[in-house]
């Protein structure tokens, strides 16, 4: 905690504003994993924007780094905030929570158009199945048969935003539960190492509104149903790569920005650059109702949305009025073109 | 029968995507390139091919460029609204038509004109694919042969129109031959009633359109990001402003471009865009009409609360809901000035010209950002989409007003003053991008309860506060907003107020009073929201006042009765109000003045 990391900061130099969620609510938990996660990539709060949309967990970015500019859009419309942002800066890096009423309802239209983009940054959504700020209504990520606190059972189908992102193009698309610090913390920091949209869905219990049992968002049926795919590791860029992995068992992954993510194998081999292998693992997954956690897929040559548009390097916002506004002759020019 | 000289009308009716919006263009710019002043109106409909369109050219030496009732030439290209185009002329009118349309069954009172359309363009144009584009060109043929209208000018209209493409220009030239040959065959001993004499008064002068100016003038005003979704008739805005950004914002060595201009994925999507961009910092900008103006309301209200500024187009067409998605209005004015749940308020500008057009989008950004809150910048379909003409736009050399932005250099600044906190008593607080590093001027912004220093809360008294400070920071916009624009001596008994594109129809309607009806009025033309001092003052000051606007229920007459001063001024205010879809003609302001003045010649003496 009083550690400073090779910035000079200490791990409460990221902190936030004390949380005024439910005590247990595993939102509070990601919240510490993002705090871990931005306090050993050693980034400056300041180079950080931080978005959310309504909800509880778009409460969060309130609770983890104060010296970041955050930006709490309207309820499902924060994918577009952050987008505008990110064009408009691209020397951030930006970080997106959300929760499954947020993205998979209310937000689905710009959820979808995010990762089409590719616009850069790490969007989590933290996943409880339930609607806890109006008091436990089924959200679109509920399984289906699952049972709401009151013993109403649902009966739509659920959402799975993974294969959903997958389908979209998405980049980088993993699955954790708010509860294991050792998978989310690398992954997180995968995500934000990450060129385009990341996609980390976080199943996060609701310990007011779905924690019962018949909820298949509850910490003992999660922990219960977790099967992690493989063994996540970080290894930060000024780490040198431990040369005696072995390969038959653990895959490297280089990050854009020079780090590593390492992947060991658990019970089955698995290569997350294969698209198709994670909409198999997935799909087989929904089919026998197992929770899968990992990373499912890592495009790390993916092209972000500001290169696509063909942006320049210097941000938006650092240009001066001459760079901005052409000159007198351009504007002569068009007059005459008119006349 | 004299023959009129550049005072004159055509309308031409043509089926639309038949190519008519190229030979009415070369038509119009070829009688601009004789130095005689010129409108031209585009009546379209919401469809691609096949629906009727019509196009109306008024060229009008003392340069009034409103729209006429009345038209003393036709071309009738359309067969499905022939019969009611003729029976709409007034009488004496001339007809230009294709030759199997029988113009005597209809009316014997217009003169016929019966053109072989078919046969010319058969002859003209060997690509038959080519013909239905072609014929077209055959009636600007006809015209200029009646008229006068030079081959040089001609010329001229067309290298601009297609831009210099030798084959296209080849081919038209070809048509408008073929039909300047058949008037030549085929004119009668009297001359024909109209025709155009060159003239001096479009020198140095341009023609554009109001979207092409907004689009212009945001690229010379810093503008950094758009976001839109495409929907008439603003569309065009963006599109201009892309193709100027195009040419005059990317780096020629490595082809980058200092600006971002991104299609959403609808107009929530496109506010949400504007609203992440400048709270980043840089200048953002959407383009919508009144469908996308609903979809935004609640970003709008979040902008206003949370200080985010924007900047958002609204090129206004006839609603409510699809409504007439190609007929123009003024329906948005009291809906975008309180946009959102709860109390809001927002800056509005109405241009009135092209080239407010173009400087308003430069005024925009300088009042979002000083006011920190979203503009709205209320033009309409008949502004934005039909051709004007004006003085050439002057090159805006004054520096921005980027507004009360903190950095990490303002210590002083930064340790007294929080985000919300009214420092200077005029109700704009400071603010701070991300990417500063003081901590003491890093917030977190929220359309939620927050208090002067940007922390979450539900207390009322902090609501009140800063509610109450919004209030003032509106109060102090009321006289940073662009003045209203007086004609007149300000000393008559009786007052308009108009805006936006009425600005045209009432600027020949207070001269058609002054001239023919000998009456002194004064004219004001309101171009902000909230309103200038003169405004207020300007209906204090006058006996009588008559409100000219687009819409149904008097949308800015609604807004200015919401003045505590205006209070006891509100019985001697009325409407005049046009809302049928076509642009507002003098005519319409002259019938409704004589109609609300009958029986009271001593108020309008």
């Amino acid at each position: 905690m009083v550690t400073p990391n090779r910035v000079g900061l200490t791990k409460k130099d990221y902190f936030g504003s004390a949380s005024t969620l439910c005590t247990g609510c595993g939102h509070d938990s990601v919240t510490l994993h993002l705090i871990s996660s931005f306090y050993e990539m050693e980034v400056e709060p300041h180079q950080v924007a931080k978005f959310s949309g309504i909800g509880c967990s778009s409460k969060t970015p309130a609770y983890f780094l104060s010296g970041s500019h955050g930006f709490n859009a309207v309820h499902g419309r924060m994918p577009s905030v952050a987008t505008g942002a990110a064009m408009s800066n691209r020397s951030m890096m930006n970080i997106a929570v959300s929760g499954d009423g947020d993205t998979a309802s209310i937000g689905m239209g710009q959820f979808v158009h995010i990762i089409r983009r590719n616009v850069p940054l790490l969007y989590i959504i933290e996943n409880n199945g339930v609607y806890g700020l109006t008091k436990g209504q089924f959200s679109a990520t509920s399984d289906k048969g699952s049972l709401q606190k009151k013993g109403e059972i649902n009966t739509l189908e659920s959402i799975d935003l993974c294969l959903l992102a997958l389908e979209l193009g998405c980049g980088y698309v993993g699955r954790s539960f708010s509860g294991d610090a050792k998978q989310m913390v690398p992954l997180i920091k995968g995500g934000l190492s990450h060129k385009g949209t990341a996609v980390l869905d976080v199943i996060s219990p609701c310990i007011t509104f779905n924690n019962h049992e018949g909820s298949t968002k509850s910490y003992k049926f999660v922990k219960d149903h977790d099967q992690a795919i493989h063994e996540i590791g970080f290894v930060p860029s000024y780490t040198p790569l431990d040369v005696d992995y072995d390969h038959g068992t653990t895959k490297v992954i280089d990050l854009p920005n020079g780090s590593h993510l390492t992947l060991k194998k658990i019970d089955r081999d698995y290569d997350p650059t294969n698209r198709q292998a994670a909409f198999e693992v997935l799909h087989r997954a929904r089919s026998e109702g197992a929770l899968l956690t990992g990373l499912f897929y890592i495009n790390p040559d993916t092209v972000p949305f500001q290169d696509v548009m063909k942006l320049a390097e210097t941000p938006l916002v650092q240009l001066s009025l001459s760079e901005l506004r052409p000159s007198k002759s351009a504007l002569d020019e068009v007059m005459e073109s008119l006349k | 029968m004299s023959v009129k000289v550049n005072d004159f009308s055509i309308h031409v009716a043509t089926v639309n995507g038949s190519g008519s919006q190229s030979s009415n263009n070369v038509l119009m710019r070829a009688i601009f390139r004789m130095g005689i002043p010129v409108s031209g109106k585009n009546l379209f409909p919401s469809n691609i091919q096949g629906l009727p369109t019509w196009f109306t050219v008024r060229v009008s030496a003392d340069g009034w460029t409103a729209r006429r009732v009345e038209t003393e030439i036709l071309v009738c290209m359309n067969d499905q609204t022939y019969v009611d185009d003729v029976k709409a002329l007034p009488q004496g009118a001339i007809v230009i038509h294709h030759d199997h349309m029988n113009i005597a069954s209809i009316r014997n009172d217009v003169t016929s004109i019966p053109v072989p359309f078919s046969k010319i363009i058969a002859e003209a144009c060997p690509e038959p694919r080519l013909r239905k584009l072609a014929v077209n060109m055959v009636y600007v043929g006809v015209l200029a042969e009646y008229l006068k209208i030079t081959d040089e000018a001609i010329e001229l209209a067309m290298a601009q129109q297609f831009k210099g493409k030798a084959k296209v220009i080849d081919l038209n030239r070809a048509a408008i031959q073929a039909g300047r040959a058949f008037a030549k065959g085929s004119q009668s001993a009297a001359p024909f009633p109209y025709k155009v004499e060159s003239m001096n008064k479009t020198q140095g002068k341009i023609l554009i359109e109001g979207n092409a100016a907004a689009g212009l003038g945001s690229v010379f005003s810093g503008c950094g990001f758009v976001s839109w979704y495409p929907i008439t008739p603003s569309t065009s805005l963006v599109d201009y402003f892309s193709e100027y950004a195009e040419k005059y914002r990317v780096d020629q060595k490595t082809g980058q471009k200092n600006f971002a201009v991104v299609q959403a994925e609808d107009e929530l999507a496109a506010i949400g865009m504007v609203l992440g961009s400048s709270w980043m910092g840089a200048r953002a900008m959407t383009a919508t009409s009144g469908p996308g103006i609903s979809l935004m309301a609640e970003f709008a209200g979040f902008a206003y609360f949370a200080e985010v500024p924007a900047v958002v187009w609204d090129i206004q067409r006839i609603g409510p809901s699809t409504g007439l998605p190609t007929r123009t209005s003024q329906g948005d004015v009291s809906f975008a000035a309180t946009l959102s749940h709860g109390d809001t308020k927002h800056i509005c500008l109405y241009p009135g010209t092209v080239e407010e057009c173009f400087t308003m989008a430069g005024t925009a950004f300088d009042l979002a950002e000083h006011f920190q809150t979203p503009v709205f910048v209320l033009s309409d379909l008949d502004l934005g989409m039909n051709f004007y003409m004006s003085d050439p736009f002057k090159y805006p050399d004054q520096s921005l007003n980027r507004g009360k932005v903190l950095t990490d250099a303002d210590q002083e600044k930064l340790a007294s003053s929080g985000r919300y906190v009214d420092v200077d008593g005029d109700g704009v607080p400071y603010r701070t991008l991300p990417g500063l590093k003081d901590r003491r001027g890093v917030f977190f912004t929220r359309g939620s309860g927050h208090n002067a220093k940007a922390v979450y809360t539900e207390k009322g008294t902090d609501y009140v506060e800063q509610m109450n400070r919004l209030s003032r920071k509106f109060e102090t916009a009321r006289n940073h907003v662009p003045k209203p624009l007086l004609e007149g001596s300000g000393k008559n008994k009786i007052g308009f107020i108009a805006y936006g594109s009425s600005h045209e129809g009432m600027r020949e309607a207070i001269h058609i009073l002054q001239n023919d009806l000998k009456v002194s009025v004064d004219y004001l033309r309101v171009r902000g929201f909230p309103f200038h001092q003169e405004v207020l003052e300007f209906i204090q000051s006058h006996e009588r006042v008559f409100v000219v606007e687009q819409n149904r229920d008097g949308q800015l007459l609604s807004l200015l009765k919401n003045e505590p001063l205006l209070v006891r001024e509100l019985p001697k205010i009325e409407s005049i109000l046009h809302y049928e879809g076509f642009p507002l003609p003098a005519s319409f302001v002259i019938e409704n003045y004589k109609r609300l003045t009958s029986g009271q010649k001593s108020a309008a003496a």
